[in-house]
């Protein structure tokens, strides 16, 4: 057992590099988090190994010699010894509880006010995004990922449209439920720039686990800019034969800002160029695996709400080509 | 422990806390008590969340209820009064007038209920407080309905003389359970009836 | 003082016997109320469920050996791991122990029978009945598919229409009617129906267990089957506890599901420590180190576990508060854990151990539940419980409580009882491979997934992508899921070879010192031929243990304790102090029990098919049946018997 543990140490420790692992994040929340996920997983380790040495001793000292009898026993010495022993784990059990009830206090809200807020809405099985501001005018919606600028708290605003789930991206903090009728605020903070996963985490039918999405970290500058480039309208030159074939085909369902395609049923397109996945983070953003996904969207997702288009190669080529250059 | 044995004699079967049967009696109120506190439970929890007034449609009406909550509480003391003489002096009358009166009023209740049932201005599936409204006050109403056909067969089985020597534990059981009915009618009615008029 | 009892036939015993056999052929099959029948009905039944939960997590595991495989569809997978948690949590995991105190109650207590005979038939029927209406839906692909837990929404009918969620949500309701009966039995038997002098302090830990959970099963199943009925009545009625348009309240379900949830799965481990407790000891030589102080442990845990119910609904936005009282209740409810823990360890510390294969389940135990203890620890502090919950760390977590606390006993539990129940002893040397093949396989199977859970990968998921990092480690689980299953595989191997060519067990094949040692293996029908005088814990090692002048006495002839024979009979005592205080006439036979829970069923089937002639068919049967069972049947005041000073 102390082997397996030992292994399990060093597996985990291998772990860490995972995309959707905690233990090393660094983040304000994440990283509070995961100081105390290594202290409690060090005590439970440190329990694991003594009770094992425990265990193994006493069945050592145990073992037969003689013969087995009944005999009278006295038990003040033992019941000692366990008192002794729950005393220490009543004390390690207290300064858990403790070291929790502090770290709570430091997660539970930003320390500062936040500078951006987001609302983010689950639903079967993607994420819709918008970008809240003061000036409604800068307020826009995109889906599946979430762009923050580093080093800024930033207040996300969560809820559902259908069933219940869950907002977690691991190395940034803890997760929070999105509940239908009820809008849970969570906040998260990055202090790194670069690339972090989302995955949904409460069971929320047939493509629970095929729902996920990127939180891209960006300087403040590079944020700004990307910020003004969502609000941009779609450069679309007016006639063009791909944008005819995206309304007749995809504007019942979506909407791309500029142009008359307003569905709300699916995601957001607008700018759906300059995304890094499809499908709710199942797909990297490729011509190829565009067109795969509209023509096959039930062998990739079954399940998805999405309907297999099964469009002419002459419509699929239009509507990936028109998507591809929403950047 | 000596070998020394002395006869005694003991009962057999035994009423009230002697008797295995009066064990499983609170067994049952105890379960079915928890329940009806999950159900006022759940109809506040279901009120605290609103954002509206609770109940939305304004409080509910005294008019039938509170003169149907002093039927039931009657009949409790109908009932009460009808077994203890029953033990006292084993005088079937008294004993068969309080079954038949209490079953009379058990049914008035049902039936007061149900007339009050049919004026809401809602149905169960109208929205969230008349579906906790009806259930609360529906389980209650199952559960009157039993002790009824509990109070009927208990007359049945005094009118076949088979409470007639010793073994009348069904009596003062049946009664018990009657009586944890009427104590929880008085539980929701407080929670749907009286604490909405205050609040 | 212990007669010899190899000589079984007496006069008095034939009249006992007379007495109290079943009936044979179908209608005593069917009608038969020994407590002994039932307790190995429960057993079987309840293993059977076990195969059948374990081949559904077989299933799961191949599917999930690999990133992205496509064994199974998203639909079937849904349905299997909603079937597997709903199979081992309800027709697994209490069946299993009800079985255990089912027979070995009376017989540990020094009584002739439950307090209840029907009720305890009854108790099984309904068991048997709802697990084939929760299993009717698996081969029409209806199978409950919202995990065992079933959160609204996604339960509601507009997110999961078909009959899934309804067989779901009734056949819960079905069962639970066969938990609280059968926990009205236990509790009324342990208060009356004990032999003069088996006094509260002299009890075997299984009964404190049994007990602790069967009185908080009767307070906490009636949430989770007001909360089916809610979830029944809003997928078919259209009303609105649980659907937000109306005004419902999704996390009404969560509460009243966990606030039956958490005392639940204490109930599922309590009765099972307990066989630990009492079993352990008897290859230590000696009795429990602080029997005391693990009576008291369990009904501590029991009472605390009603207070944490909310570390299952951490992440959903509740207020700090309390969510910080509920993360330091979870702490604090480790203690008495800890005191139990501490006492096994001793007892195997200071014992004159006997390494037969009880003992190796139990000592594994041991070491499993520190384990799932410390991963329920880390899962009880609340911020990084938001890191842990709802991951693979939860699933790594609740199989070590599940299997480690519940599954390693009862497989200790039934080497250990298995000669009383049959006469006939299982083979040691397969049991040491069972034991070594199903340790290892579970390790292998469940440790790494504390290691995928802390990598982030989320829990009910059908597939995985291989950029999660952990398909590896998935593998491994699958492999160990495996290993476990040859275990279980060599398990049944030796109860059906124990069963054809057992050793001849003999009355005490272990020389144990609790009361059921002292009959025949199996033991008869009446289980004692004159009533038992308990003098203190451990009846048969009295005169070794030296810890008192007074002896027990359980014997053969009149002279040595009450014999009861005018009918089915057995006493009834004072609950704290066990004196006698009145003769408890036992029902024979009776085919009631069983048409009452086939009435139940047409019933329950009704209210699924929404076919009202099919549900008042059933109430009328019910209310029909109910009428002749309670119906008084004269008998005796009362009766003269001989007590003991």
């Amino acid at each position: 057992m102390k082997r397996l543990i030992a292994i399990g140490l060093t597996i985990s420790l291998a772990g860490c590099s995972a995309p959707l692992s905690y233990l090393d994040a660094t983040s304000p929340v994440g990283g509070s988090i995961a100081s105390l996920g290594w202290g409690l997983t060090a005590i439970s380790v440190g329990v694991c190994l003594i009770v094992g040495v425990l265990l193994l001793v006493a069945i050592w000292r145990g073992s037969p010699r003689g013969a087995a009898t009944v005999v009278p026993v006295n038990d003040r010495a033992p019941i000692r010894w366990i008192g002794v022993g729950v005393a220490i784990s009543t004390v390690f059990l207290l300064g858990s509880a403790i070291w929790t009830l502090v770290t709570v206090h430091s997660i539970a809200g930003s320390p500062r006010p936040a500078a951006l807020s987001i609302d983010v809405i689950g639903q079967e099985w993607w994420w819709a995004v918008k970008y809240r501001s003061d000036d409604p005018s800068r307020e826009f919606t995109t889906a599946n990922q979430l762009v923050i600028p580093v080093d800024v708290p930033v207040q996300i605003n969560l809820t559902s449209r259908d069933v219940i789930h869950s907002f977690w991206v691991p190395k940034l903090g803890g997760k929070m439920d999105m509940i239908p009728s009820r809008t849970n605020v969570t906040w998260l903070e990055a202090d790194k720039i670069g690339d972090y996963r989302g995955q949904c985490s409460e069971f929320c039918g047939l493509q629970h686990a095929n729902m996920a999405f990127n939180v891209r970290v960006m300087s403040q500058a590079d944020f700004d800019a990307w910020r003004n480039q969502q609000l941009q309208p779609a450069a679309s030159v007016a006639g063009d034969p791909r944008l005819r074939t995206f309304m007749v085909r995809c504007a019942a369902c979506h909407t791309v800002r500029g142009t008359p395609a307003g569905g709300i049923l699916g995601p957001d397109l607008s700018h759906f160029g300059s995304r890094e996945t499809l499908a709710a983070g199942l797909l990297p953003n490729t011509p190829e695996n565009l067109a795969r996904w509209i023509n096959n969207t039930q062998t990739i997702k079954p399940g998805a709400k999405m309907p297999e288009l099964h469009m002419l190669a002459s419509e699929t080529a239009d509507v990936t080509g028109y998507l591809e250059d929403l950047k | 422990m000596s070998e020394v044995a002395r006869s005694e004699v003991l009962p057999v079967g035994g009423s009230d806390t002697v008797s295995t049967a009066w064990w499983g009696m609170v067994c049952l109120i105890a379960t079915e008590g928890i329940l009806f506190v999950y159900l006022i439970f759940s109809y506040a929890y279901l009120g605290t969340q609103q954002s509206g007034p609770w109940p939305p449609s304004g409080p509910p009406s005294l008019k039938l209820a509170a003169p149907n909550t002093v039927i039931l509480i009657a009949s409790s003391f109908v009932l009460g009064w009808g077994v203890r003489s029953f033990k006292r002096t084993r005088n079937q009358r008294s004993l068969l007038m309080a079954l038949v009166a209490t079953i009379l009023l058990g049914l008035i209740f049902l039936t007061i209920q149900g007339f009050e049932w049919a004026e809401k201005p809602f149905v169960f599936s109208t929205n969230a407080y008349s579906s906790a409204f009806f259930i609360l006050t529906g389980v209650h109403m199952a559960h009157v309905a039993v002790g009824v056909l509990i109070l009927l067969m208990l007359l049945v089985w005094t009118l076949a003389g088979r409470f007639e020597q010793s073994h009348h534990e069904h009596l003062p059981l049946g009664a018990l359970y009657w009586h944890f009915v009427d104590v929880v009618w008085l539980a929701v009615f407080t929670t749907a009836y009286l604490v909405p008029q205050f609040t | 003082m212990v007669a010899q009892l190899d000589t079984v036939d007496s006069p008095e015993r034939r009249k006992l016997l007379g007495i109290w056999e079943t009936a044979p052929g179908l209608y005593g099959w069917l009608a038969s109320v020994d407590h002994k029948t039932i307790g190995i009905r429960y057993l079987c039944t309840a293993f059977f469920f076990l195969v059948i939960g374990g081949i559904e997590a077989l299933v799961m595991r191949a599917q999930l050996a690999q990133p992205d495989l496509k064994l199974l569809s998203p639909d079937a997978y849904n349905q299997l791991f909603s079937m597997h948690g709903t199979t081992m949590m309800f027709l697994y995991a209490l069946p299993m122990l009800s079985g255990f105190s089912n027979y070995l109650w009376p017989l540990m207590l020094g009584s002739r029978d439950m307090a209840f005979p029907r009720l305890n038939a009854l108790s099984y029927w309904v068991f048997l009945l709802a697990g084939v209406f929760l299993y009717v839906s698996f081969p029409m692909g209806q199978a409950p598919n919202g995990g065992w837990f079933a959160y609204v929404p996604n339960t509601n009918l507009q997110y999961d229409p078909g009959i899934n969620m309804d067989v779901f949500s009734l056949g819960l309701i079905f069962l639970g009617i066969s938990t609280v009966v059968g926990s009205a039995n236990f509790i009324v038997t342990l208060l009356r129906c004990r032999a003069p002098g088996m006094s509260v302090n002299r009890l075997p830990i299984i009964v404190w267990g049994t007990f602790t959970a069967s009185a908080a099963n009767l307070l906490a199943v009636p949430a989770v089957s007001l909360a089916c009925a809610m979830l029944w009545l809003d997928r078919r009625y259209g009303t609105h506890f649980f659907d937000v348009p109306g005004g419902g309240q999704p996390l009404l379900w969560q509460h009243l599901f966990w606030i039956f949830g958490h005392p639940w799965v204490y109930a599922l481990v309590l009765p099972a420590m307990g066989i630990v407790s009492d079993a352990l000891p008897v290859f230590c030589r000696r009795p429990l180190v602080g029997y005391t102080l693990v009576a008291i442990s369990t009904v501590a845990t029991m009472i605390l576990g009603f207070g944490v119910w909310v570390h299952h609904m951490f992440a959903t936005g509740l207020p700090v508060m309390s969510l910080s009282f509920f993360s330091a209740a979870s702490f604090v409810i480790a203690v008495p854990s800890a005191v139990a823990v501490f006492c096994w360890i001793a007892t195997i510390w200071t014992g004159k151990l006997q390494f037969k294969t009880p003992f190796l389940f139990f000592a594994g135990f041991v070491m499993l539940f520190v384990i799932g203890g410390v991963s329920g620890f880390m899962t009880a502090s609340v911020a990084l419980d938001w890191q842990l919950t709802d991951s693979y760390f939860v699933v790594a977590h609740l199989h070590y409580v599940l299997l480690g606390i519940n599954v390693f006993p009862v497989i200790g539990g039934i080497y250990f009882w298995f000669p009383k129940m049959t006469g006939r002893m299982l083979d040691e040397r397969l049991g040491r491979w069972t034991f070594w093949t199903m340790f290892v396989g579970f390790n292998v199977a469940f440790f790494p997934m504390h290691i995928t859970g802390l990598m982030g990968m989320p829990r009910r998921v059908y597939t995985y992508p291989a950029e999660m990092g952990v398909g590896w480690l998935n593998l491994i689980s699958s492999l160990g899921a495996l290993i476990f299953a040859v275990g279980v595989l060599l398990f049944l191997v030796n109860i059906v070879k124990g069963l054809r060519s057992g050793e001849p067990a003999g009355n005490n094949p272990w020389d144990a010192p609790t009361l059921e040692w002292s009959t025949t293996s199996p033991p008869p029908v009446y289980n004692f031929a004159t009533i038992p005088q308990v003098a203190s814990r451990h009846p048969l090692w009295e005169s070794r243990l030296k810890e008192s002048e007074e002896r027990s006495v359980i014997g053969d002839k009149a002279s040595d304790g009450m014999v009861l024979d005018k009918g089915k009979e057995t006493i009834g005592v004072t609950p704290l102090d066990a004196e006698p205080n009145v003769v408890l006439k036992m029902p024979g036979d009776s085919i009631l029990p069983f048409l009452l829970a086939l009435g139940m069923a047409v019933l329950f089937f009704g209210l699924l098919s929404q076919a009202v002639w099919l549900m008042v068919t059933g109430v009328l049967c019910e209310i029909a049946i109910l009428i002749v069972w309670l119906t008084p049947k004269p008998h005796p005041a009362d009766e003269e018997v001989e007590v003991y000073e």
